[in-house]
């Protein structure tokens, strides 16, 4: 396996062997993985690849089977809450409750979050994503995109400083994938660190500075943007999930 | 103080939504209402006969009631997919059981408020009195503890519908037979003291069950 030429920086992510099965079904099979803080990961695997696995252990929504994750030095066994608070997710289910209107939505999470100056935050984010219009509206009322938008001002709301999205660009029109690169970047000091998971090989080109292959939940690729372009890529991919499979 | 600030948000979360939809109270409120007819029409007009059968009719009600109450906690987080994004928030999973479990409490009493005058009248029996009242928010209470805690078990499963009842029925039993003596001598004009000992032993339970709910409901929740 190809692994980039990492520079000394601190990470901000450390995962060492961690595994994670449901029932008798392994779904991480020994994943080791550093991520440097503001750096942009992208990862890429077929279905069931443990993708999504990977990003929910991640933010501590479920519990690794064994191995170790360390995320800004914290380790995610002890620390959950204090790891919950630098951490934004956003996921192809938005989190939003139906009958609530979006602004209800926002200040509930934002109660959960401690943010301050609800209301201000809550118009911030919001405009950073296009819905102020609809700021009022019932989520149940809103198309599949607006939905995915709002989820993205939830994920922003308390200014995280990793960013773990999980396939995010589902339902979003051009335009609002192109909004969504923006609003991820850094607001005030440091730029953001952000995993990524996508199937879209030209988009995760675009957005990474790493690339990922994950199979049958292992690593089969690790690489630097810089090192491929699409076609390579793309023959990188199909060569090892094909192999993995 | 931040504990109870965010068990408060999910509660009063809860409380919006079900004020928007009328999903929980109102389909509970019509089955409640169902039951005391029947059993109203099944028991005659004999005063007699209704006063030893009304106790056992009330939390018969109740009991299924709550049971259909409860199974409506985590559905729908689970079914709009905002469980795990109420889990990756930076609270504990116990501010999570709290907050649910207020929730839960409040549309039970509310559906047990409503109902309560109803059965007084259709009974013709004097239920609206001091002691009833704390029979029933206590017991309550210990519902709303345990089937909380079960409901949350229940929504990971197929058939989640079917496990709540099967776990929950059980488990609340000396809850709901406590509940059952107490409303009986209630019902017949028995002073407290003659009341305390059933009301000493719904509270206990009541303080077991919201202790070891509170103990474990990370460990159920996570799995």
């Amino acid at each position: 396996m190809e692994r980039p030429n990492s520079t000394s920086q601190a990470w901000v992510i450390e995962i060492q062997g961690l595994t994670k099965s449901f029932g008798h079904h392994p779904a991480l099979r020994g994943i080791n993985l550093e991520v440097g803080r503001g750096e942009s990961m992208v990862i890429f695997g077929p279905n069931g690849a443990g993708k999504t696995t990977l990003i929910k252990v991640l933010a501590t929504i479920i519990n690794p089977s064994s191995g170790k994750v360390l995320i800004d030095g914290l380790d995610l066994k002890d620390n959950a809450e204090e790891i919950r608070r630098r951490i934004g997710v956003a996921t192809h289910q938005t989190f939003l409750y139906s009958n609530l209107t979006a602004y209800e939505n926002l200040e509930f999470y934002s109660r959960m979050y401690d943010v301050p100056r609800r209301k201000e935050r809550i118009h911030e984010v919001v405009a950073m994503v296009g819905m102020t219009s609809r700021l009022y509206d019932r989520v149940g009322t809103l198309s599949r995109g607006m939905q995915q938008r709002l989820s993205i001002a939830r994920c922003l709301l308390h200014k995280p400083t990793i960013i773990l999205l999980d396939e995010p660009e589902t339902g979003l029109d051009q335009q609002a994938t192109s909004m969504l690169g923006e609003a991820l970047q850094a607001e005030g000091e440091g730029k953001r660190t952000i995993i990524f998971t996508t199937h879209s090989l030209e988009r995760g080109l675009e957005l990474g500075d790493r690339l990922l292959i994950l199979n049958r939940g292992k690593i089969v690729y690790e690489g630097l943007r810089q090192a491929l372009d699409l076609t390579a890529l793309k023959e990188v991919y199909q060569h090892s999930t094909r192999v993995g499979s | 103080m931040r504990f109870w600030h965010k068990v408060i948000a999910i509660t009063w979360k809860d409380t919006l939504s079900e004020m928007r939809t009328k999903e929980i109270v109102a389909s509970v409120l019509v089955f409640t209402l169902l039951v005391i007819v029947i059993f109203n029409f099944a028991f005659g007009a004999s005063q007699e006969r209704i006063r030893l059968v009304a106790p056992g009719i009330l939390w018969v009600t109740f009991a299924f009631a709550g049971v259909l109450s409860l199974s409506r906690s985590f559905i729908p987080e689970k079914e709009q997919g905002c469980l795990e994004g109420l889990m990756a928030c930076p609270v504990s999973r116990e501010v999570i059981y709290v907050g649910k479990m207020l929730g839960s409490l409040l549309f039970m009493l509310v559906i047990e408020a409503i109902a309560l005058p109803i059965f007084a009248f259709l009974f013709n029996l004097p239920v609206l009195s001091l002691q009833l009242v704390v029979i029933i928010v206590l017991a309550t209470v210990g519902f709303a503890a345990v089937g909380t805690l079960f409901s949350a078990l229940a929504v990971n499963t197929k058939a989640r519908e079917m496990v709540l009842p099967i776990l929950f029925l059980p488990i609340v039993a000396p809850i709901i037979i406590s509940a059952v003596m107490a409303s009986g001598l209630a019902l017949s004009g028995e002073p407290w003291s003659v009341l305390s000992s059933w009301l000493q032993i719904i509270a206990a339970f009541d303080v077991i069950f919201l202790v070891v709910s509170f103990l474990i409901f990370a460990f159920v929740i996570e799995q």
